[in-house]
């Protein structure tokens, strides 16, 4: 079973993500802020992370560096999804470790398309007419 | 929409773009015409067409136009590129090696994102091109996706439909919301207005054809026709690749697919029946106006 935390202050963003991630076929956990993302990740790691920036207590880039560090915290897919949409938050972000990288505001056919990206979702192929 | 309008854009669109509509695509021309009204100023389908009929040819390409027209993205459906990488490059890289060039033609180029994901698949190939002229022309039945093409400049929302992030952030520059690729990949990409039911002898010999996802709209005795025209405009070992519900099989020898990978195919040596000068229907002015 594929798994994916969910890190978004917001619980409007979790459960709109949770819906899309859900029809992916990704058993969905939740996680409000870094600290708790990194507790969640050191019970069991997940295949894959949905990554919110800006967030109270830890933030996701500081969350990112420390599940890096983390035994096994290579593995997961870490998808950052923020309205952080500038070249630099992006550079940062993959040099932090990001896999995939998505600009607010997203919807079914972005998140699907990136969880593509990182080989996590099966390629569909569309017939225009 | 009335039956009438129906069967008078069924029958405009097949001669002015060879789109072949089935009888019950009434929705297809809704969802793509009832915008265009909106922004011509009348009230409707109905009106449209009454402005057709009244001679307005500056409509009638803006519908057809508004017809033909298709989403793309970057690297749609990922294997035709990964075909292009793995088999048809280091194919060409063997048998040019003499020559060192490789002509590549974007047979429906739409606004860019195919050709300029060839750029950056050639691009990410690094040396092992070095010292190699490779062209890629993009030709489409519309100026206007031409033009935003030729600009590069695409939405946040188009950058994140099957660009990987690395390339967009290698290749592309921010602009506010917008994001334009880079000077030196546009100008690897040449822009032609071309309409595939006329002569395109003129653009010369290619060793790679994309042509996907035009040829679906085209009834069967016009993509025979084109398939042969396609097989004249390519180099006797090049390659042709395919949309993923089209195929060559029943319709054409003049290509056979190749083993194994879908949607690729490769000149077999067989010679199409030949139309006198090469096009299907030399007369009609497709794209009034232009």
């Amino acid at each position: 079973m594929k798994t994916c935390l969910v890190v978004d202050d917001s619980s409007v963003v979790r459960k709109i993500a949770r819906r899309i991630l859900e029809e992916l076929d990704f058993q969905i956990t939740e996680a409000e802020d870094g600290e708790q993302a990194l507790e969640v990740c050191k019970a069991a790691m997940p295949t894959a992370v949905l990554l919110d920036w800006n967030m109270p207590v830890m933030d996701g880039y500081e969350f990112l560096g420390h599940l890096r560090r983390l035994p096994g915290g290579d593995a997961p897919k870490v998808v950052f999804c923020t309205t952080e949409n500038g070249m630099d938050h992006i550079s940062r972000a993959l040099h932090a470790g990001a896999n995939e990288y998505i600009m607010k505001p997203f919807d079914k056919d972005i998140v699907t398309a990136k969880f593509q990206e990182v080989g996590l979702v099966a390629l569909t192929e569309q017939c225009p007419i | 929409m009335t039956p009438p309008d129906y069967e008078y854009l069924r029958k405009l669109l097949k001669d002015h773009s060879g789109l072949d509509l089935s009888a019950d695509k009434q929705y297809l021309i809704e969802s793509r015409l009832l915008p265009l009204s909106r922004k011509c100023g009348v009230s409707g389908i109905g009106e449209l067409v009454q402005k057709m009929k009244g001679g307005s040819l500056s409509i009638v390409a803006q519908v057809v136009e508004a017809m033909t027209t298709n989403e793309t993205f970057f690297f749609r459906d990922k294997v035709p590129f990964e075909h292009f990488r793995d088999t048809i490059m280091p194919e060409l890289l063997k048998a040019r090696a003499s020559r060192k060039s490789i002509r590549i033609w974007c047979a429906a180029g739409s606004t860019g994102q195919e050709p300029y994901s060839l750029a950056m698949s050639l691009k990410e190939m690094g040396t092992a091109l070095a010292g190699w002229r490779i062209e890629i022309i993009a030709t489409d039945l519309s100026q206007e996706v031409l033009e935003k093409s030729k600009s590069g400049i695409y939405s946040q929302f188009e950058v994140q439909r099957g660009l990987p992030i690395q390339l967009l952030v290698k290749y592309f520059k921010q602009n506010g919301e917008l994001w334009q690729i880079s000077p030196e990949l546009r100008g690897m990409v040449q822009h032609r207005q071309l309409n595939l039911l006329h002569d395109f002898s003129q653009l010369g010999t290619f060793d790679v054809i994309f042509c996907r996802n035009v040829l679906i709209y085209f009834d069967q005795d016009t993509k025979i026709n084109i398939f042969g025209r396609l097989a004249r405009a390519m180099e006797g070992d090049g390659f042709l690749v395919l949309g993923a519900a089209e195929t060559v099989v029943g319709l054409t020898d003049v290509f056979k697919p190749f083993p194994d990978k879908r949607g690729l195919y490769r000149p077999s040596g067989a010679r199409a029946a030949s139309p006198q000068g090469g096009t299907l229907m030399p007369k009609i002015a497709a794209m009034a106006g232009r």
